[in-house]
């Protein structure tokens, strides 16, 4: 696990936020082109190459639905892109209220927006259960269930969204 | 004759900061104790070709706007990493002369010449490494230059190119809000958020960074390239014009110079409503006078638009940041239309905080530019810049779509990988698209470049295995390697920039400008000691003709005629160090004569000279 590795970290899904700014801020002092200006190209090479994999690392870790997504993918689980099925009907009855908003009946937006704000709320609450499940290193299934889950759900919010803004605008 | 002063030390030359801005560019450097100062004033954005031939930047060239309007060109900031499409609108409002051929890369006219805008930006940029060299006393080789921090991967790469052309090796290129915030970081708080809002001349750029232990961390960044104290101007020009029409019966518009000596009055009168309630655009042309006076709810008026096309991006920014505006602590002003109150305000309404202007707006970017050279040569250890990248990196997919590959605000230097395969058998090319820009179909980002994966061994489709790294380095510029996954080698990639000039055109300008650089440093100094050799020569010469010549030892008097010679010999090697040195040593060589003849009184012959001065 590259990203682990680099910043000096074991790889774990519970990531204390401090300690992972702490462990980047270090490492970019040391490693950022800025401090290679006079140095060889071999070296200059090496410090541009270390500090884009810091920035990359960093970045990934620091979200933790993206440090969950790869940290699955480094242990070969794949997430799927099939919808829940909890949450089929739901969404049946959504794709039911955005084909009469696009079809100009305004009557479906106080629904849509309901729906929305459902959807958001799921959200946070799938992001609450993982931080549950990232304490526990035997959950690596359910983690991945949860995040198809959101990532699903992360989908249809913005699908919804950008459907209620276009109609706005007209 | 003992006392020049000469240093030896042969110190590593001074990488200076220099702010290339749309209507005024400025150098600065650190000094000694470690704090920035700027070299010499002001240098307007400002070329001008004269009827010779000759091309002046800066204050002489601002001049020429007036008397060889058709030769000069202000504002070319405007065109730089543009194509002839992205500039419709600027054609309209500004006096640029585009010349023939400009389909690939634009090109401007001043009478028979013709100039890129890298090539018209690299004259500004000689006459700020000129200024410096002529204010440090040394060559100038280094420099790190700022950009609009929205600048885009063809803007940046148009400056980095202009620098080469000027003959500065550019060490890095500076967002210029990022550079104003390590300005003001230097003797301010040690944690916290902070804002920039820099409305400069002709570009727009809102950053939030947090600090914390001497590290700049850009958290999101957002502007518009086209928005500045440029457009203000065109909306008084537009009144002034019809006012003129009316009063006088006759469009002006058409004329060169009326226009400019318009542009100046109503620029002069913006600026004076910074300070009083009232000011008068007043413009005399061919003896005829007109005047109008203009107040500041007039002016709030007319810029209110503008002003609210600052704070879209603002608040775009705070969202990106992913901070709520009451954890912003400070915000910095930066950029000479920010010293108007009604952006102030406006300003201060959204941030819910006093913007900070102790520092001149116009001298901040440059100085933070200066610590930015510090950073870079060693000189400032507690401070680190870690800047983002402003527009989201996508490759052209099936329909014309984009598909993301390293997203905007992400920390820079930044990297991503993608694996291509071929389509069809017995393919031995991969073409990829790199576009920028946040939108999700090809035609509505912004073309970059065409990489071009060449000498892929032919074989069945989807068995060839390139692994192609994009990275944006810390100047906000793309680098594309690529690998073939088989073999492990390293895979050719031609590059064909969508805008801008290739390596080769540089390569080409650069020769050319060293050609015809006459103002050459060394060159100078070259001359500067020669005409030192020849004063300290004559003294000498004169010197021996006295009776206190005579009092030396046969060995001083052979010191003396061996220093001599051997400064004869170093005068026409056309190395200035070389030169000054023998000129110091026959300096030593000359002391005690000059020791005898001052004491002695015998004579003045050595006093009557520059030599001591």
């Amino acid at each position: 696990m590259r990203y682990y590795e680099v910043l000096g970290l074991e790889p774990k899904l519970a990531l204390d936020p401090d300690e992972l700014k702490k462990r980047f801020y270090e490492s970019s002092r040391q490693w950022h082109p800025d401090r290679f200006t006079r140095a060889g190209a071999a070296q200059q090479q090496q410090a541009l190459d270390m500090t884009a994999l810091l920035n990359d690392a960093f970045r990934t870790l620091r979200d933790p639905v993206l440090r969950a997504e790869y940290f699955l993918k480094q242990k070969g689980i794949e997430l799927s892109k099939d919808a829940p099925p909890e949450l089929l009907e739901e969404v049946f009855e959504l794709n039911m209220m955005l084909e009469e908003l696009r079809g100009g009946d305004e009557s479906a937006r106080p629904q849509l927006e309901t729906a929305r704000d459902r959807f958001e709320r799921m959200l946070r609450e799938t992001d609450a259960e993982l931080a549950d499940l990232f304490a526990r290193p035997d959950a690596l299934e359910e983690i991945r269930r949860t995040l198809n889950r959101r990532r699903y759900i992360s989908n249809l919010v913005r699908d919804v969204q950008k459907e209620l803004n276009v109609h706005v605008s007209n | 004759m003992s006392t020049f002063q000469i240093d030896f030390g042969k110190s590593k030359s001074p990488i200076v900061g220099i702010d290339l801005g749309t209507t005024n560019s400025l150098v600065a450097v650190m000094d000694k104790t470690g704090a920035p100062k700027i070299l010499s004033g002001i240098v307007p954005s400002v070329v001008s070709v004269t009827g010779s031939g000759d091309v002046l930047a800066g204050a002489e060239a601002r001049d020429a706007l007036i008397t060889r309007p058709e030769r000069t060109v202000y504002s070319v900031k405007r065109l730089m990493g543009r194509g002839l499409a992205d500039v419709q609108e600027e054609l309209k409002l500004f006096p640029f002369r585009i010349a023939e051929g400009s389909e690939s890369v634009l090109k401007l006219r001043f009478g028979e010449k013709v100039m890129t805008p890298p090539e018209v930006s690299a004259h500004i940029l000689r006459k700020l490494k000129l200024d410096a060299e002529a204010a440090l006393g040394e060559p100038v080789r280094q420099a790190v230059i700022t950009v609009p921090a929205y600048f885009n991967d063809a803007q940046r790469q148009a400056t980095k190119d202009a620098g080469r052309i000027a003959g500065l090796d550019v060490l890095r290129l500076v967002n210029e809000p990022t550079a104003a915030a390590l300005a003001y970081g230097l003797d301010k708080r040690k944690e916290g958020i902070v804002a920039v809002y820099d409305l400069g001349g002709g570009t727009f750029d809102i950053s939030i960074l947090r600090l914390h232990e001497g590290i700049f961390e850009v958290l999101a960044t957002n502007g518009d390239t086209h928005l500045g104290g440029d457009d203000i101007d065109h909306l008084l020009m537009a009144i002034a014009l019809e006012d003129v029409q009316s009063e006088w019966g006759e469009d002006i518009s058409a004329k060169s110079d009326a226009v400019q000596l318009l542009r100046r009055a109503v620029i002069k009168a913006k600026e004076e409503l910074s300070f009083v309630p009232q000011a008068v655009i007043d413009l005399e042309y061919q003896g005829k006078r007109y005047q109008r006076e203009i107040d500041v709810p007039l002016l709030n008026r007319l810029i209110q638009p503008i002003v609210n096309r600052t704070l879209e991006p603002c608040r775009a920014c705070i969202a990106d940041a992913n901070i709520a505006v009451e954890e912003i602590d400070e915000v910095v002003m930066v950029g000479g239309s920010t010293r108007i109150p009604l952006v102030r305000a406006e300003v201060e309404k959204l941030f819910r905080t006093r913007p900070h202007t102790e520092l001149n707006p116009d001298e901040v970017v440059a100085l933070g530019a200066a610590v930015q050279a510090g950073i870079l040569a060693g000189h400032v250890e507690d401070k680190l810049l870690l800047d983002v990248t402003p527009l989201s990196l996508g490759i052209e997919t099936m329909g014309g779509l984009v598909s993301k590959l390293i997203h905007r605000n992400s920390t820079i230097p930044a990297s991503a990988t993608e694996v291509f395969t071929t389509g069809v058998d017995g393919q031995t090319n991969v073409l990829i698209h790199v576009v920028q820009g946040e939108r999700e179909l090809v035609k509505d980002c912004r073309s970059l470049a065409r990489f071009d994966l060449k000498g892929i061994a032919p074989m069945p489709a989807g068995s060839a295995r390139i692994e192609v790294r994009f990275l944006i380095d810390a100047n906000g510029i793309l680098n594309v390697t690529a690998r073939d996954l088989r073999t492990g080698k390293e895979h050719s990639v031609e590059v064909k920039p969508s805008y801008g000039l290739t390596d080769e055109q540089v390569e080409a300008m650069i020769l050319e400008s060293f050609e015809k650089a006459q103002d050459d440093f060394a060159a100078r100094q070259v001359r500067e000691a020669q005409v030192e050799a020849d004063a300290v020569r004559s003294a000498t010469e004169r010197a021996m003709k006295e009776p206190a010549y005579f009092e030396l030892s046969d060995e001083e008097r052979a010191a003396i005629d061996r220093a001599l010679n051997e400064l004869l010999l170093v005068y026409h090697s056309n190395d200035y160090e070389l030169i000054r040195a023998k000129i110091d040593q026959l300096d030593v060589a000359t002391q005690k004569l000059a020791e005898i003849i001052i004491n002695t009184a015998v004579g003045t012959a050595l006093k009557g000279t520059k030599v001591d001065a």
